[in-house]
């Protein structure tokens, strides 16, 4: 299996507080990986460590077999092939949607407006957004967002996904239309680093789920293997609040 | 005080109102401008994240000092007193300096200073999410400011831009002090020769509320554009329209 991103003994403190310690994993070319633990384990801070909006206090980051933590790593480079989903959607709020799936394609990947626009039009598509091209990120609904926001990372066409809790900030009648186009992504053979409180979803379209717990990862493996037959008493105690 | 009074007045003296008013005009918007510019600048600079201490961090530490003096002395003295200290400090060392050129330097720094703290609040009124997402994209910071976040800042600003301009319609009245032949240097002028103090000075009156309500009122019209309209339209699909 060929590796995307290769993690080696990452660690993060704040201060003196560590949130990340000695994590080691890997995610393979065409992978749906869903990272789940209780609230404050470090999963949003990996994720941003992975990406460089945090800088990792130690260990290696491995992009396609370079280390990007090397100093003369172009690191906006590198982020072009991460896209990012965050939380709370983030939609560059003076500009509407189309802008927004194109305003990197032009300024960052400095694609020809007619490319842009194409690409854009092709993704927004896919999340069933394109009828909405003119609307500004503060018309929209928080699900129609976060479809934009995914549209806008895939209109860079990155190697991997990252999504940090893409439906927890939605209504529960607004998370299905999100999940869906997630659901979508992962058939289609996307590669996808998911953190996610939804288990059911966790378990239906993940080929492997991570479980994390202040700061470790504690067990990984296939979804039947981690949410059914946990093997840690750590998961089995999460699994039994979260799942009831 | 009788209105036939005014109307002579304004029979012989209507060009040089007119004069002043645009003088007056033309100082205020000239310098609400390069002060939004100066503003833009020191919030910008005020802004930029400081990473480990490096040669660039120091620079920009003594440059932001040195803003910060210029801020506090501008906000902290009156514009009158400026206007002097300015026009004779520099006559003083044998230049002689256009009294226009002064005028504008003096508003222009005055409303600088307020501005750059308005411009600080609006940067920092973003959220810090605007600016993440656009570095995960790959944006640096230049790019981060240009495409994300100075424009929502212009927005933000727009009100307190307008504010300003207003201000120095008004304000611009005490640069008569270094001889700028605005609305009230003339109608000083006017009305010492005519020695109609109340109807000279109630022409000018009027005069700059029209200056002032008409700025205001085209200020909102901007806002309103910039807002863009409420509704959205949504494309209609090909398939759609063929029925
Ligand atoms: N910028 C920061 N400064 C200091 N501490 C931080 C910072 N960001 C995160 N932390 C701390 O790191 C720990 C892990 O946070 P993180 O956001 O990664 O957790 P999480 O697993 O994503 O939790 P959640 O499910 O609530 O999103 C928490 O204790 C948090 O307080
Ligand atoms: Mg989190």
């Amino acid at each position: 299996m060929e590796k995307v991103i290769e993690i080696k003994h990452l660690n993060k403190s704040f201060g003196n507080h560590e949130v990340l310690r000695d994590v080691n994993f890997t995610v393979n070319k065409g992978e749906v990986v869903c990272l789940i633990g209780s609230s404050g384990s470090g999963k949003s801070t990996l994720l941003r460590c992975i990406n460089l909006l945090e800088t990792p206090s130690g260990g290696e980051i491995i992009y396609n077999g370079e280390n990007i933590l090397d100093d003369k790593h172009d690191v906006r480079k590198y982020r072009t092939h991460l896209g990012m989903v965050f939380q709370q959607f983030n939609l560059f709020n003076n500009h509407n949607v189309l802008k927004n799936c194109m305003v990197g394609q032009l300024k960052v990947l400095k694609r020809s407006k007619e490319a842009a626009k194409q690409n854009a039009l092709k993704y927004l598509k896919t999340v069933g957004m394109d009828l909405y091209v003119n609307a500004k990120p503060k018309q929209l609904s928080g699900g129609q967002k976060q479809r934009v926001a995914i549209a806008r990372a895939l209109a860079m066409d990155p190697e991997v996904m990252l999504f940090d809790e893409p439906t927890s900030a939605l209504d529960p009648e607004m998370v299905g239309e999100v999940l869906k186009v997630m659901r979508q992504l992962a058939d289609e053979g996307n590669t996808m680093l998911i953190v996610t409180h939804e288990m059911e979803f966790a378990r239906e379209v993940s080929d492997r789920i991570v479980f994390m717990d202040k700061g470790v990862i504690v067990e990984e493996g296939p979804p039947e293997q981690v949410l059914v037959n946990p093997k840690h008493e750590r998961t089995k105690e999460f699994l039994k609040r979260t799942l009831k | 005080m009788s209105f036939e009074i005014i109307l002579s007045i304004l029979q012989e003296n209507w060009p040089s109102y007119l004069r002043g008013a645009y003088m007056t005009l033309l100082i205020a918007i000239i310098s609400t401008i390069i002060g939004a510019l100066i503003g833009l600048f020191i919030g910008v600079m005020h802004t930029i994240p400081l990473r480990k201490k490096s040669v660039k961090s120091i620079i920009l530490k003594i440059i932001n000092f040195i803003l910060t003096v210029y801020v506090e002395i501008f906000r902290g003295t009156p514009m009158i007193v400026q206007a002097m200290v300015v026009f004779y400090g520099i006559a003083a060392y044998g230049y002689e300096m256009d009294r226009f050129i002064a005028a504008i330097v003096v508003v222009g720094l005055n409303t600088g200073a307020y501005m750059a703290e308005y411009v600080r609040g609006g940067i920092v009124s973003i959220d810090k999410g605007q600016y993440e997402a656009a570095e995960a994209i790959g944006m640096g910071h230049f790019q981060t400011m240009i495409h994300v976040i100075l424009p929502q800042v212009f927005r933000n600003i727009l009100p307190a831009t307008g504010n300003q301009l207003i201000m120095n319609i008004k304000d611009s009245a005490v640069l008569s002090v270094i001889s700028v032949t605005e609305l009230f240097f003339t109608t000083k002028s006017i009305a010492g020769a005519n020695f109609r103090f109340a109807e000279s000075y109630l022409i000018t009156c009027i005069m700059y509320l029209v200056m002032t309500f008409v700025a205001s009122r085209i200020l909102r019209y901007v806002e309103k554009r910039m807002d863009g309209q409420n509704a959205y339209q949504v494309e209609q699909r090909r398939e759609e329209q063929m029925y």
